[in-house]
């Protein structure tokens, strides 16, 4: 039995059928909202990353955290022994990404503002905040900034999440966000 | 010249021999492939079961990496090269070009393959298939992904000499068959793709041996994922092609319109290259607009491309289908479609699982705000578990059964196996998919060793149902391996023991519906359109997606404020 149908050449020339029609012009109309919501979350959403960035030196990165601690440096962590800084709201706070560890602990206030600067020093990092699930790619000189607003209390672990080696999986830090 | 040909008994086309032979050597290399790098995914699904926890760390790393590369790259690429060479030199009737050549591209290919899995098995290239700098791995861990590139390359033009060939030699007329006008747009993507990957992985290689200074993070990532995920595109294009052909060879279906089928190729083509911005959202350096418009591969108009497969993959066996009598009710020819056919059953559960868990999630992750909550979790590997295993791998096995009957001339043994084979492998990949997007969802990291960190500084406990979703993730990784297993089982004892097909056999027991073999390679479209089992499907499909992306957004919108 011949299931062909008499060949056409010209098929660019058929006619579309309406059921066709119908379905491209839904999936092409929800494909332009899609790319209009992305849009419209920039202009009112409440979680946009920022494109701020600055080229930097592994080195001085580290001096900037280093000074950033021994200015508001509040206490040592009993099991690790990690400074804990606790900058007043509103300001810039550091943390950097190195093998295999984040450092330092930051405590944060509730409600407040802050911007976080997050780069690494050696190779690649993934900053994923947990439980909030926050998920951000730290580059060894790059510099990223981005604010960010806690607005619960709690403890918080700084998993990596980018593939950085033998000791990746014991790349844990930690955020305190506290009333 | 002519005695190098053959007639095909069950389809009547023309098989060039040296063609055949090319096809089957593909075909095989990605089918053992297939065997490792599904070996090495079972023990990362069996470590990632924190209750099991097979594997220690710096193995289960290693494990890790030689799964990426040989089933994402080594099995997909073999396969799909098996594939063009079927596309162009069968389904045109004619002589494949310089074979020679083709054989020196799959020995590089080959060559390439088993040298980065040599390094990756030493131990000195656990980097991940992503190899991100400045983690270094063994020079030849570069150098083999290199020379596979550069054999998939050279195939890729013997399949563009094939086209020049056949239209010089006029073995058709018109235009090609739809199916090769998919392999077309692999083709395309591949070699974008390939470039790539050559441009980055070159100077990474010249690095790892000391020659070049320092790579930069941001552009590694910016190039390499034009190959990693363009890579992925190449395996869609394929996909695709592979429904149509085994639509048409097991039901009888044409295209409802060849030109909205070959127009959502060109859409293919057009846009799905701007890709490698789906993993650079949450990176720095990088402005919004430029992840905006890139990641929604300008307007979604790629998206807009699989949407319309979508509908008519199963929108022209709906029609084929009520052509061959299954008129009943809505969904009577569903229900009498051949789902004890191997090859059907596979494909259609690919359309189901692909658009439902690889397509959907794709497209959430890829929305620029959204992938705040999912990079980089387990989330990421989940979808493509979606796309390449539930969707491009089932359908790869599916036609690997007509593959099997067709090329390599031999019956199936195991019938009753061969037919339950798509099922068991389906439902473990699917499970696979969605408890990897549920663990992910709920914020667990990927490539990780331990998800309780008992090793870590301070405690963190993720939530108690994260470690009963990877629980339940090893056991549908268990479901199919089993499946994988039983696949390879049926087709590497099939090509040994089966028993050998000649005409007489192929009268017997036809492979092909009837007059499929036609349908395969000629053009013109289903006259008659009356497809109310697809549109309600599709319907289904749209309201899970509306509904499903919405549902992200309100979980973003719980996150801490950012700007």
């Amino acid at each position: 039995m011949a299931l062909t149908p008499p060949e056409d050449r010209l098929w660019w020339k058929q006619p579309l059928h309406g059921i066709e029609i119908g379905w491209i012009t839904i999936s092409l109309l929800w494909g332009f909202l899609m790319f209009g919501v992305m849009i419209y979350w920039h202009l009112t959403g409440e979680q946009n990353l920022s494109n701020e960035a600055y080229r930097i030196n592994p080195d001085a990165y580290a001096e900037k955290v280093e000074a950033a601690a021994a200015l508001y440096t509040v206490r040592e962590d009993e099991q690790s022994g990690m400074p804990v800084v606790h900058p007043p709201p509103g300001s810039d706070v550091y943390m950097l990404a190195r093998l295999w560890e984040w450092w330092p602990i930051l405590e944060l206030e509730e409600g407040k503002e802050y911007r976080l600067h997050l780069s690494s020093l050696d190779w690649m990092h993934g900053f994923s905040l947990q439980p909030t699930n926050i998920n951000l790619q730290i580059h060894p000189n790059y510099e990223m900034v981005v604010t960010i607003t806690p607005d619960k209390a709690g403890e918080y672990g700084v998993v990596c999440n980018e593939f950085c080696g033998i000791g990746h999986h014991q790349m844990l830090g930690k955020l305190i966000v506290v009333k | 010249m002519s005695n190098m040909f053959r007639t095909c008994p069950d389809t009547g086309l023309k098989v060039h021999g040296p063609a055949e032979a090319l096809i089957k050597a593909n075909a095989v290399a990605a089918v053992v492939f297939l065997l490792i790098g599904g070996l090495f995914g079972l023990l990362v699904a069996l470590t990632r079961w924190q209750a099991i926890h097979l594997l220690p760390a710096d193995l289960f790393y290693l494990a890790l990496t030689a799964h990426g590369a040989d089933v994402l790259v080594f099995w997909m690429i073999f396969f799909e090269i098996a594939l063009l060479y079927f596309a162009s030199a069968v389904l045109l009737n004619c002589r494949l070009a310089t074979p020679r050549i083709a054989w020196v591209a799959f020995a590089l290919m080959l060559g390439g393959a088993v040298m980065a899995n040599v390094a990756v098995l030493q131990g000195e290239s656990s980097v991940m298939f992503t190899s991100y700098v400045p983690m270094k791995a063994a020079p030849h861990f570069y150098l083999g992904l290199i020379l596979f590139a550069v054999g998939a390359l050279v195939a890729t033009a013997v399949f563009f000499g094939t086209l020049v060939i056949a239209k010089q030699e006029k073995t058709y007329t018109g235009s090609v068959p739809l199916v090769t006008f998919g392999a077309v747009t692999a083709a395309i993507i591949a070699v974008y793709t390939i470039a790539s990957g050559a441009i980055i992985l070159i100077p990474t290689f010249l690095w790892s041996l000391g020659l070049v200074g320092e790579i930069d993070t941001l552009t590694y990532r910016i190039v390499w994922w034009g190959f990693g995920h363009s890579s992925q595109q190449i395996n869609v294009a394929a996909m695709v092609s592979v429904w149509y052909a085994i639509g048409a060879l097991t039901v009888g279906s044409k295209p409802i319109s060849e030109k909205v089928s070959r127009a959502a190729f060109l859409l293919y083509i057009c846009f799905l290259l701007l890709a490698s911005a789906h993993h650079l959202l949450v990176d720095p350096g990088i402005s919004s607009e430029w992840k905006v418009f890139n990641t929604s591969y300008a307007l979604f108009l790629a998206v807009l491309g699989s949407m319309i497969h979508g509908m008519s993959v199963p929108g022209a066996i709906e029609v084929a289908q009520r052509k061959n009598g299954f008129t009943q009710g809505l969904f009577g020819w569903l229900r009498k479609a051949p789902w004890g056919n191997p090859a059907f059953a596979g494909m259609f559960l690919s359309v189901i699982l692909f658009g439902f868990l690889g397509g959907i999630t794709g497209v959430i992750m890829g929305t620029e705000q959204l992938n705040i909550i999912i990079h980089n979790t387990l989330y990421v590997p989940g979808h493509f578990h979606g796309t390449v295993v539930a969707g491009s791998t089932l359908a790869f096995m599916a036609i690997t059964y007509l593959i099997v009957p067709l090329i390599f001339r031999r019956e199936l043994i195991f019938k009753r196996l061969a037919q339950w084979q798509p099922y068991l492998f389906g439902l473990g990949a699917m499970g696979i998919s969605v408890f990897m997007m549920a663990a992910g969802t709920l914020g667990v990291s990927r490539r990780h060793w331990d998800m309780a960190f008992s090793d870590a500084p301070f405690a963190f406990d993720y939530p108690p149902a994260a470690f009963m979703m990877m629980g339940l993730n090893g056991i549908f990784a268990i479901i199919a391996s089993i499946g994988g297993v039983a696949f390879i089982v049926i087709v590497v004892g099939s090509i040994l023991f089966g028993k050998k097909r000649d005409e007489e056999t192929a009268r017997a027991n036809p492979v092909v519906f009837q007059g499929g073999g036609a349908t395969v390679s000629s053009h013109g479209a289903a006259d008659e359109v009356k497809i109310p089992g697809t549109t309600i499907l599709v319907a289904v499909f749209f309201l899970s997606f509306v509904l499903y992306y919405f549902v992200n957004w309100k979980y973003l919108s719980e996150v801490w404020p950012l700007s």
